[in-house]
């Protein structure tokens, strides 16, 4: 059943990525609306498939990779939903619904063996949850990112089309940028120490040095530098922008550390 | 009666003969009954803009009108000669004048198509006409549809959408950078007019600070007073740069006055915020090497100029689409004026109805003897039950059918049916209350009538009669 729906959801997501695609190369503002609305009916969707993966019974399973991920992609519609809510950047769906379709893409492509959990680790939830959040802020700073250089570019070529006209004006999409490493960052630092602790508790030592754990360390010493070097030295802007596009490739080496380490194998 | 228009623009006149034809305010109401005074103008308009002169009349008779109003114009200004203006004046006459002024109004006839100043004349030049007694009947109703269809047309085309000129094409700019220009700081480097022009765009929008700089400290302080802005010393504005988001460059200078480096270096004193440099200065004054600089965007006057030359483009396309609401409308409007054709038919019928039973009561009365008032009522009722439903008929199918292309038909048919004498086209007189009870009457009949009865009856009548 909750196949059907998520497959469902993913066919609503793709359309209204059509949809943005095409709103992006056009001046007419409806398909902005029309795009919206079929996103809201495939997250609705969605809000209930995870719900009932959630909640029926075996919390267990809401650990696998495919069930982080399958968040990842909500979390990522919510904010999405958030922006043009408060900022009324329907542009940026063009950008962002992509990556969660591809995440959601990537739980049915993805073996589906449930990796086997010790019942100690039920803990386990809290460390992904709050990683994921920390994920989701980096890949809008990444897409905000992304667009700001188009923009950019599009600026200095002095091209002035369809394209310049509908991509948001660089002091906003900096501000995004800011403000989602802001929110991402204490989330991914406070994923980071959960998934400590939990492998004290399970392994007996906080660090293994296994490539997710290296990887997760690098990208949150990335990111922290990055913070740290907008407030004191003004890497904003252009700087920034490249920035945040270099450490979401740590991102995703991060989930490349986990699916070659989690796939078939107990989680450890 | 017949919609009229001569007038001059800028399309076939100088500025230099259309300045001299300009009424003043103070003499609007002498002009317009002047122009009232001429034999056969009944209602009168003159519409004056920088860019155009033109009169708006109804008249009895078309080519009268013309020269009617010819006269008015060389009458005008004793300097312009008859042989110097009447070339340049343009006449049209029912549906190419309607025609004429929907467009003027949506400003599809403008120098710059789209502008949004020339409702707000056409407003005025009406509202001129009112106070002075010139409008009438036909022109408050076709004027207020110009005025209407102009408010379609901005709202359902993108026509007035993005910047034409210069000036607020730096505005659109830097709308690009900055999304909010109401925090904004920008520096204005010289008193060029067109910096100064887009420096008031900006302030209008909101820009939080100005500054100045100029190397002759009378301007400077003049210009501090125009914007309520900063003056700095034009030795220091390079050093002062980093403060503004926005450089507006605009001097007499022969060389480059902002080097790449002075631009870098503000960059970095605003922690590699950016900042939008405008250059509208020929020769140019800041460097064009600029460009490499990250965070800072240069435009000259040509990235300018290509820029509201592709919004140019965009709003020929807008206006394409402009001119088709204007031609429905023109329809609407042509309609209403074929249907006015009927008024004076419908009143006369109606007189002539009226005279008739009023004649036969007497006469009744007279053979009758002395009658209770009831009975006397009752005569009363009947006579008149029978005149109203008689002519209910075809009173409803020559409101109708005066509409359709076939109405001068309807109504020579319908005099000669009741013997109401010839009338003369072009001669019938439109009277305002006629006008207003027929159609005050139509809206009671409207709203009282169960719908589908007087609708089928009202729509087969022209059909049969086509058909005939």
């Amino acid at each position: 059943m909750t196949v059907a729906f998520l497959q469902l959801t993913l066919g609503l997501y793709f359309i209204g990525i059509l949809l943005s695609l095409v709103y992006l190369l056009r001046r007419s503002e409806f398909l902005a609306k029309v795009a919206l609305a079929v996103t809201c009916i495939g997250f609705a969707i969605h809000t209930v498939v995870l719900a009932v993966q959630v909640f029926s019974g075996e919390e267990v399973q809401w650990v696998t990779f495919h069930k982080a991920l399958s968040f990842f992609s909500w979390s990522l519609v919510f904010v999405f939903l958030l922006v043009v809510l408060f900022q009324r950047l329907y542009v940026l769906g063009a950008f962002m619904l992509p990556i969660a379709f591809l995440s959601l893409v990537s739980t049915a492509i993805l073996p589906s063996e449930t990796p086997v959990l010790h019942p100690m680790f039920q803990a386990m939830w809290v460390h992904v949850t709050l990683s994921m959040l920390g994920t989701v802020g980096f890949a809008v700073a990444f897409v905000a990112g992304v667009v700001y250089l188009m923009q950019d570019r599009l600026l200095k070529s002095k091209q002035f089309n369809v394209l310049s006209f509908k991509l948001p004006p660089l002091d906003v999409l900096d501000m995004l940028n800011q403000r989602s490493i802001l929110l991402g960052f204490p989330f991914l630092t406070m994923g980071i120490l959960t998934g400590a602790m939990s492998a004290q508790i399970t392994m007996g030592s906080y660090v293994s040095w296994n490539s997710e754990q290296i990887w997760a360390l690098v990208t949150w010493a990335f990111y922290f530098v990055v913070l740290m070097g907008r407030v004191t030295v003004g890497w904003r802007a252009k700087k920034a922008a490249y920035l945040t596009i270099v450490g979401f490739a740590g991102v995703l080496l991060t989930f490349l550390g986990v699916v070659l380490k989690g796939n078939g194998s107990p989680i450890s | 009666m017949n919609i009229i228009l001569v007038g001059l623009s800028h399309k076939t006149a100088p500025v230099e003969l259309r300045e001299l034809l300009v009424v003043p305010n103070s003499r609007m109401g002498e002009a317009l009954n002047r122009l009232m005074a001429h034999a056969g103008i009944r209602e009168g308009m003159l519409l004056q803009t920088c860019n155009r002169v033109e009169v708006y009349a109804v008249v009895d008779q078309v080519e009268q009108g013309f020269s009617a109003i010819q006269e008015f114009f060389v009458d005008t200004h004793f300097s312009v000669s008859a042989e110097q203006l009447l070339p340049r004046l343009y006449c049209h006459a029912e549906d190419r004048a309607i025609t004429h002024l929907f467009r003027v109004a949506s400003s599809l006839d403008s120098l710059v198509v789209g502008e949004p100043q020339i409702l707000r004349q056409v407003k005025d030049s009406f509202q001129d006409a009112l106070t002075h007694n010139a409008t009438g009947v036909i022109l408050n109703k076709f004027v207020k549809k110009a005025i209407s269809v102009a408010k379609r047309v901005r709202t359902e085309t993108r026509i007035a959408e993005n910047a034409v000129s210069v000036s607020y094409a730096a505005v659109e700019l830097a709308k690009k950078v900055f999304s909010n220009l109401a925090a904004r700081t920008v520096m204005l480097v010289g008193a060029g007019e067109m910096a100064k022009l887009a420096a008031q765009h900006l302030v209008n929008h909101g820009v939080h600070e100005v500054l100045l700089t100029t190397r002759d400290p009378m301007r400077a302080a003049d210009m501090a007073a125009r914007f309520n802005g900063l003056s700095i010393p034009f030795e220091e504005f390079r050093a002062n740069m980093h403060r503004a988001d926005i450089v507006l460059c605009s001097t007499g200078a022969s060389h480059y006055l902002i080097s790449p480096e002075d631009v870098e270096r503000a960059v970095r004193a605003r922690w590699n915020r950016p900042i939008f440099l405008i250059d509208v200065s020929v020769p140019r004054n800041i460097d064009p090497d600029v460009r490499q600089v990250d965070n800072a965007f240069l435009f000259d006057i040509d990235d300018l100029e290509s820029h509201i030359e592709q919004n140019r483009e965009e709003r020929m396309l807008e206006a394409t689409r402009a001119e088709c609401i204007v031609k429905d409308e023109v329809e609407v409007i042509l309609k209403w004026l074929q249907s006015l054709k009927a008024t004076p038919t419908i009143v006369a019928l109606r007189k002539r109805a009226d005279a008739l039973k009023q004649a036969e009561l007497q006469k009744a009365f007279g053979r009758l003897g002395t009658l209770t008032p009831q009975q006397q009522e009752a005569v009363e009722g009947l006579a008149s039950g029978i005149v109203n439903k008689l002519l209910h008929g075809p009173l409803v199918a020559l409101k109708s059918a005066a509409q359709s292309s076939n109405g001068l038909v309807y109504i020579e048919a319908a005099r000669r049916f009741y013997d109401l004498g010839q009338s003369l086209p072009g001669q019938e007189s439109v009277n305002v209350q006629d006008v207003q009870d027929l159609e005050a009457e139509d809206v009671a009949t409207d709203a009282l009538s169960p719908a589908p009865a007087e609708g089928t009856e009202q729509e087969r009548m022209p059909r049969q009669a086509s058909g005939l």
